[in-house]
């Protein structure tokens, strides 16, 4: 059959954001494919020329709907290396924390848009279900359900008490006994994986070429994770980053579930090794001069570039997210794979598309 | 047989899900909800509109009032932190839906009467 061009998205069942690509299919295969973003650009970055710093982190947060926590993290820590604030040492515990229950629950989340992707609609609701109870520990910690709004320069704003860290480290335990229930299910089933084993593969040399972030470039074989470079609290947690080496969407669910898990774990050994102390230290003076901050989200590596000049106001951010560094890979991953893939490899990268265009 | 265990257990155990209009969650008590004001504390300072950063609270010194546009308020809990005598607050439920727009306005009633006769 001649070569097919077909419009896929901005309206798709299986993307909950609006991306276009362009298709070019030959028999039923991906000859082509051509991203077409743009449909929820919102001019965040522009708003710092009218809102102050102070005012920036609740903007920043609402780059992203998912791991908002993470945005308002790495643009404080870039805020503070401006001003030279030494963070108390239980505020980037704290941080710690709300960073990988934000984990916990992105990837849950992935988990069950992934399997609703390839029409397993019950396996999606078992995963949510136990979204859900994440979703209530940062509620009653943050005040919030997905924006927690906890961090500020210098700080946080809200403690976690001994009698609420009890309460999570349960929920967490119960949490974790029903992910492992289902990890056979997602992992070992024949029908999952016919849908996942060898498709969209990745090399490590094309995704380090290509600049893939996150656990898309982790499933290829390249052990990168921000948080090696400790940021908040890493540094005294015992980490190490989980990598597959198929680079096929199973190895990019494998490594998901097992960070799902892993944060669980990183959790429980900050609320081992948490101190005491001041929340937060007040700021003095206004940002100067320019920085580079650089956090590690669920879905990659997100980069800050801000640039005071003693002013209220900031003169220029930045914001390169994780998903807009993987888009090269996925249009690498696309040609070659059967018409009925492309949602799958779609969510493999984990789209988040209003991050991408902020 | 492998399903006959998940089978039983679904039977007797609980929904996972509330039959929500009748039976209600209680709100998590340190959940950021509406905003409030208790106006005869309010000094009218202004600090909250200059903290806001979705700009939804707007205080006017010679009217004596402080306004909240509850559509536009993000829920972040700024002004309640920054707030020098405390007389803002947040409860722990979302406003229900409404139908139409409104702002919320408070006046704040002159104190004459009420200094003197503390005096």
């Amino acid at each position: 059959m001649a070569k097919t061009v077909l419009p896929f998205g901005p309206q798709h069942p299986v993307l909950p954001e609006p991306l276009h690509l362009t298709l070019a299919i030959e028999d039923e295969i991906v000859k082509e494919a051509i991203p077409k973003l743009g449909y929820v650009h919102r001019g965040l970055e522009k708003l710092a020329e009218i809102r102050d710093h102070n005012q920036m982190i609740y903007i920043v947060e609402r780059v992203c709907g998912i791991c908002s926590c993470m945005h308002a993290l790495c643009y404080c820590q870039g805020i503070e290396a401006l001003m030279g604030l030494e963070v108390p040492e239980r505020a980037r515990y704290l941080r710690t924390i709300w960073s990988e229950m934000h984990r916990i629950h992105s990837h849950l989340l992935w988990l069950g848009l992934f399997a609703d992707a390839f029409g397993f609609e019950s396996l999606f609701m078992q995963f949510w279900r136990i979204r859900e109870r994440v979703m209530d520990l940062q509620e009653e910690t943050a005040g919030n359900r997905v924006i927690l709004s906890v961090n500020q320069v210098g700080g946080v704003r809200r403690d976690i008490t001994a009698e609420s860290a009890q309460w999570i480290l349960e929920t967490l335990k119960l949490a974790e006994k029903e992910l492992l229930q289902l990890k056979s299910t997602i992992l070992d089933d024949t029908t999952v994986k016919l849908r996942t084993v060898g498709k969209g593969v990745l090399t490590k040399e094309k995704a380090y070429e290509l600049g893939a972030a996150g656990p898309t470039l982790r499933a290829s074989g390249v052990a990168q994770d921000m948080r090696q470079t400790g940021y908040a609290a890493y540094s005294e947690l015992d980490f190490a980053p989980i990598v597959e080496t198929d680079g096929d969407c199973y190895a990019r669910t494998v490594v998901r579930f097992k960070e799902a898990l892993q944060a669980i774990d990183l959790i429980r050994q900050c609320f081992a090794k948490i101190p005491q102390g001041e929340l937060s230290v007040k700021p003095k003076g206004l940002p100067t001069g320019e920085v580079v901050s650089r956090v590690e989200q669920p879905r990659g590596e997100v980069l800050y570039y801000l640039r005071g000049s003693g002013k209220k106001f900031l003169e220029r951010v930045r914001i390169r997210t994780p998903t807009f560094a993987n888009i090269p890979p996925l249009l690498d991953m696309l040609p070659g794979c059967d018409l009925a893939d492309v949602p799958v490899l779609i969510l493999t990268i984990d789209p988040c598309i209003s991050c991408t265009e902020r | 047989m492998f399903m006959t265990k998940t089978i039983l257990k679904n039977l007797l155990t609980k929904y996972a899900t509330r039959l929500y209009p009748f039976q209600k969650r209680e709100p998590f008590k340190h959940s950021k909800g509406e905003l409030k004001i208790v106006m005869e504390k309010c000094i009218l300072c202004g600090v909250c509109q200059m903290r806001c950063p979705s700009q939804c609270i707007s205080v006017d010194k010679q009217a004596k009032t402080w306004k909240v546009d509850p559509f536009a308020c993000v829920y972040c809990g700024v002004c309640v932190d920054a707030c020098p005598v405390k007389c803002l607050y947040q409860e722990s439920l979302y406003r229900t839906p409404l139908a139409e727009k409104d702002m919320v306005v408070h006046v704040q009633q002159p104190k004459e009467a009420a200094e003197p006769a503390a005096t």
